[in-house]
Parts: C-alpha cells; structure tokens; sequence
C-alpha cells in the first residue's frame, strides 16, 4: 500500500520506494496497452493512472488555457459592472464574473491533479508561455457587449464544452460537468439581456444590433482553425479529449444562432448565411482567418490591455498571499487541529 | 516570492441531511479557516451544502499509484455479497 | 413626520449603505490578489446588493432612487463611499462597517418595526462579512511586517469616518450609545488580536459628524455616482 498525496500523479510517486518495478520496458508497453483499452473503452483516466506523457501534456495545455481563458473572460464583463443600467442587471453580471472566477478554480484544481500548480500556470500566462481564449482581447464597448458575449461567446463555449463533460479524463469532465450545469444562466442571461435592447427604444435596438455585428465573427473563430488546418485535433480525437471536429461544432453553432436570432429581431453580419437543403445545414461566409492569427499573436486590440491589467492584479496582491502564508506559518495549527469541519445552518 | 504558494486543500460537502459529504474538489488556502470559507464560497454558493470538510491534501492516503489495483480485486470475485447474486423465484415479495 | 416617511428616510439611509458598499466591492473584480478572493468579495458584494435592492423598494422604485438621485440626495455613510484603496483599506472598511451592520441588524431583528424580516434574514450575511473582514484583519496585521504597516494605516486612515455610524438615524429605534459601545469593544478586540493598535484619534470630525446621512459627501462620491448612473441616465426612460 502506497502513502501518497491523492494528487499526486503516477509518473511522480514512481520515483517512490514502494514501486520497484517502473521505468522497465515491459511494464511502460503494458501500462500503454492498459491505457489504450481503457480510453477505447469510454472508461475515464483518473490522476494516478499511467498515462503517456504527450496525452499529460496536452491536457496541461488544454485545461490551462481553458482556465486562463475563465479568468481573462472576466475582464471584459467586469468592465460593465460598475455602469450596469439597472439594480437587476448589475446583480446578475455580477454574480457571473464571479462564476468566471470559480471556473477558473475548478479548472486549475484539474490542471493540478496532472502535477502542475497554479501558480506554475499562472506564471506562464503572464509571461505569454500560455495562452487563452483570443475573444476575450475584443473590447466590451457598449452595455450590449455583456449580452453579445452571454449569447454568442458563452454560447460558443457550450457548444465546444457539453462534449468535454464525457472527455476521457476524469478531473477535467468532473469539472465540465459542475461549470456547464452554471454556465446555463450566462448565455440565457445574454440573450434576455439583447432581447430587452432589441424591443426597446431605437438606440437600444441600435446598439444590440452593433454588438452583435461585432461579437459574431470572432465568436466562430472561437472553435479553432478549420480541421485540416488544425494541428492537435487528431490526437486529441483518439484520445476521447476532444469528441468533434472544430467544423462540426461550428456548424453546429451557425445551426443554432440563424433561428435565435430571428426571434431577437437582429441580423447576424454574413450575407452569405442561407440554409442548404441538401447538407441539411446553414451555409455561412468565409471566416477572416488572418485576423484571427493576428489576434492569437497578440495583436488584438486588447491582448496587451488584458494581460497587464492580470499581472498587476497578480503583483499587487503579492503582499497579501505572503501576509497570509506568513500568518499560517506563525499559527501553524491548522491541519490535523479536529477543528476542519463546520456545520452551516 | 517564494512564500506565497498556498496549500492544496481536498473539500468534502455534505449536499444535504442525511447524506455523506461527498469529494467535491479542491482549492488553495494559507490555513483551514481559509479553506473553509473559500469552500463555502466556491462550491456551495448556489446552496449545494449542508455542511463542508476540508482536508489537506497532503494528509490523504491513499491506496496506490494506480487506480486499477489489485488492492481491489479480490472485492471483484466474491459476488455472493451483492444481493443479485442470489436467484429468488418470481412473485416472492419483500426480500 | 410620519410613521411612514420616517421609515423610508432610513429605509434610504440603510439601502445607500448597502448599494454603494456593494459597488465600490464590485469595482474589485479581476482585480483581487488572488483568485479565491474574487469569489469571496463577490458574494459580498452580493449580499448587499441584495439587502439594498429591498431596502430601497420599501422607499420607492429601487432603480430611480439608484440612477436618478443626484449626490447630494444619497444617505450613505462617507466610510463607505471610501475608495478601495489597497486590500488593506478595503478590509479596514469591511471591518468597521460589517461590524457595525451587524450590530444594527441584531437589534432590528428583534424589534417589530418594518425591518424587522429584511435584519433577521441579513444578520446572517453580515455575519459572514464581519468574519471575512476579521479572519483577513488577522492575517494582514499579524502577517508580514509589511502587511502589518499597511493594515495599521488603512485602520488609522478610516477610524475619522467610524463616528457617523452611532449618530442616530430618524426611524430607527436604537440606542446607538450602547451600540457604538458594543462596536468599539468588538473592533477593538480583533485589531489587538491582530497585534495592531486601536486608532487614538477621535471618530469624526467637523466634516465627517453625521454628514453622509445629511446628503455631505465626499469627492470621489461624485465620480463613483457619475459612472454608476450614465447609462441609465443616457437612455431617459428606457427598460433594460
């Protein structure tokens, strides 16, 4: 029997005295064949299984920028909270950056069940190491920007994020599950949001309209380069982290949004948009994929603005995790105190 | 900075009277009084809880580096412990 | 004046505590120091928010009194108005007010005057507030020596703004001798426990004396105002 931390991954704890065995060929085709057998039996990989060391990576990758992209997304949004044009409005924007930041929790917990930490992580979004979702380097500049981004880009999200929740490892589905059950009020929330702008006064119409003209297109791009452009996706396919193409998904949103935003009374920008019979689907307009790559190499208009205001928060509140730390040092009763269990009312 | 890495915590939540507390995650936290209350508030704030734990997770043992153990396996091969194990003719009720 | 104006009187005074605590609480997020704090303030924020959005509908339409009113109308208390400043600040302000809030609700709870059903619900959030604010008063003052000096001044920087919370306020029935008294021993004890020490000056001055409540405020008021209301300003009559 192993004593270890339960976060511990398999590769760390090999290093231990209780396994005499790892590192031998044998064992590294066997733990490969077990691992196989169990992602092409849906069954999920949990921390302390083996597994390859690229499909560890890749969820490294792929959790972290998920994270950095729940913390990121607040600024946008947050930048509303403090004009929000009623007492309702400004209750429920408030409540959902606060949901960005828990998100962000949930995903770097998973994150550090492969063994890295956070503050790893953060470390490298803030030197540029890793990156987020590059919708979140578009400005928020009218009051209806926070319902464009409830219904296109949370909507996007979900689109992208329903099928994480049956992804092949355990923690990141586990946290999937827990964010798509809240995520269903932000992009609903958006969407009633626009609809009182839509049949409001003129202006309102107006800038509901604007909003939407603007948060479309990058709301595609959201699910990546098309698939054969696309350099993880097939990896990530075998590996049961990814369930469905980029295209797919995207198709799937276009199919989604045309009928909402009739009911919304807005148009969406792409005078190519028409349903095809035939394919049974929305036809759409070419994407401006070079925007894209220029956003994703930081040349949005807000890349520079997000990831310094990050830093500074980061920075400025360096003083305050130390006090905190110190404090705990100096009172070092905590664990194991019988003291850790507290029944709410 | 190197003072500034907060532990990991394992938190427990019981969802409602009744039940177990059950895994429901974990976060950072300087101490337990911490942890608590960042618990309270990121994993019961839609009213998920009746009552929290936290453990650090350092202070979990557990069973080995690999979740398909043969620490388990001989739990698999004693089906007489499970009640369909055993065939009862059709109609007998209450059992 | 009557029952009825005199309970809406403080149903604003208490209601402008809340809301404009509740926004300056607001203007932290994606700025906390670290992630789990976010959420922590957010909740707060919340709460009063929520505690407003009652009070301020038991003296009117919650939103023309928010978004209408001009600064002088406002019946908050200066501390709260208060930039944010550094946590500390922001701690120092939740401390004093948490606890005095708290204070407030406990006896409302037990009277039978019109807040008597919003102070039995709130007191248990404010609970919360008040140990947030000691739980991060401790760990500040009793942290690092830098903590320690920026706690000290954020308590000593708020403690002239402390004094209008025991004035009393028209509709409300408290003795707020007693209750300045039960404040002063509760803050007292964190901030010594804290290893910081209680400010000696005095509570208010000539401009802070129960001025808030008064529609007196102070500068960064106007410009918190300017931005909360312009949206809704802009748009006369609009539905949102």
């Amino acid at each position: 029997m192993a004593t270890a931390a339960a976060h511990q991954p398999a590769r760390t704890q090999q290093h231990g005295a209780h396994d005499g065995t790892a590192g031998a060929t044998g064992t590294e085709d066997a733990h490969q064949r077990a691992f196989d057998a169990a992602v092409a039996a849906d069954e999920r990989i949990e921390p302390r299984d083996w597994m390859p060391d690229a499909y560890r990576a890749t969820l490294v990758r792929q959790i972290a920028q998920h994270a950095h992209s729940e913390i990121i997304g607040m600024q946008p949004e947050a930048n509303w909270i403090t004009r929000a044009p009623s007492l309702r409005r400004k209750a429920i924007l408030m409540a959902k950056v606060q949901d960005e930041a828990g998100h962000g929790l949930y995903l770097y917990s998973a994150a550090e069940t492969l063994g890295t930490g956070r503050d790893e992580l953060l470390d490298k979004l803030h030197t540029g190491r890793q990156k987020y979702s590059s919708i979140f380097n578009y400005p928020t500049l009218t009051w209806a920007d926070v319902g464009a981004i409830g219904w296109l880009v949370d909507g996007a999200a979900i689109t992208n994020q329903v099928p994480l929740c049956r992804c092949s490892y355990g923690p990141y589905a586990r946290a999937m599950i827990r964010i798509c059950k809240e995520e269903s009020f932000h992009q609903r929330q958006g969407y009633e949001l626009l609809l009182a702008l839509s049949r409001g006064t003129p202006e309102q119409h107006a800038m509901a309209q604007d909003a939407v003209d603007r948060w479309w297109w990058p709301s595609l791009m959201m699910f990546g380069p098309p698939d054969d452009e696309s350099a993880h996706s097939a990896q990530s396919m075998d590996w049961k982290i990814k369930r469905h193409s980029n295209d797919e998904l995207r198709q799937r949103f276009v199919d989604i949004c045309v009928p909402q935003a009739e009911s919304l009374g807005l148009t969406l920008p792409d005078p190519d948009l028409r349903w095809n019979e035939e394919r049974g689907h929305h036809d759409f307009g070419p994407i401006d994929w070079t925007e894209f790559k220029e956003v994703l190499k930081g040349n949005g208009p807000c890349n520079e603005q997000r990831i310094t205001q990050r830093r500074r928060a980061h920075d400025e509140g360096a003083w305050v995790r130390e006090a905190a730390a110190a404090y705990a040092a100096k009172h070092s009763t905590a664990a194991g105190h019988g003291e850790t269990g507290v029944e709410q009312a | 900075m190197t003072n500034t890495d907060w532990p990991l915590w394992e938190v427990f939540v019981r969802s409602r009277r009744g039940l177990s507390h059950t895994h429901a995650g974990s976060l950072h936290a300087p101490d337990a009084e911490f942890a608590l209350r960042n618990a309270r508030d990121l994993y019961t704030r839609r009213g998920e809880g009746v009552s929290i734990w936290v453990v650090p997770s350092t202070a979990i043992t557990a069973s080995s580096p690999d979740e398909k153990d043969p620490f388990f396996e001989p739990a698999a091969d004693k089906p007489y412990r499970h009640p369909t194990f055993y065939e009862i003719p059709e109609g007998v009720k209450h059992l | 004046m009557t029952a009825t104006t005199t309970a809406t009187a403080a149903a604003l005074a208490l209601g402008d505590d809340a809301l404009v605590l509740s926004h300056r609480l607001g203007e932290w997020a994606g700025h906390a120091p670290v992630l789990e704090e976010e959420v922590a303030l957010a909740n707060i924020a919340l709460d009063l928010l929520g505690q407003a959005r009652v009070l301020l509908s038991m003296a009117g339409d919650e939103d023309e009194l928010a978004y209408l009113r001009e600064e002088r109308a406002f019946r908050n208390l200066q501390l709260v108005e208060q930039p944010n400043g550094d946590f500390a600040h922001t701690i120092a302000r939740q401390l004093y007010f948490s606890t005095h809030q708290h204070l407030l609700y406990a006896r409302l709870a037990t009277g039978d005057g019109p807040f008597a059903g919003l102070a039995a619900k709130a007191v248990k959030e404010v609970a919360y507030h008040r140990d947030h604010a000691e739980q991060w008063t401790l760990r500040l003052g009793d942290g690092t020596d830098l903590s320690h000096q920026r706690m000290q001044r954020a308590c000593d920087a708020l403690w002239r703004f402390t004094g209008e919370m025991f004035q009393p306020v028209e509709g409300l029935d408290i003795d707020t001798e007693d209750m300045n008294a039960a404040w002063l021993e509760s803050v007292g004890d964190v901030l010594r426990r804290a290893t910081l020490t209680v400010p000696d000056g005095p509570q208010s001055g000539a401009w802070t004396a129960g001025a808030g409540r008064q529609g007196l405020h102070t500068e960064p008021f106007g410009r918190m105002l300017a931005e909360m209301q312009h949206l809704h300003r802009s748009h006369p009559g609009a539905s949102w």
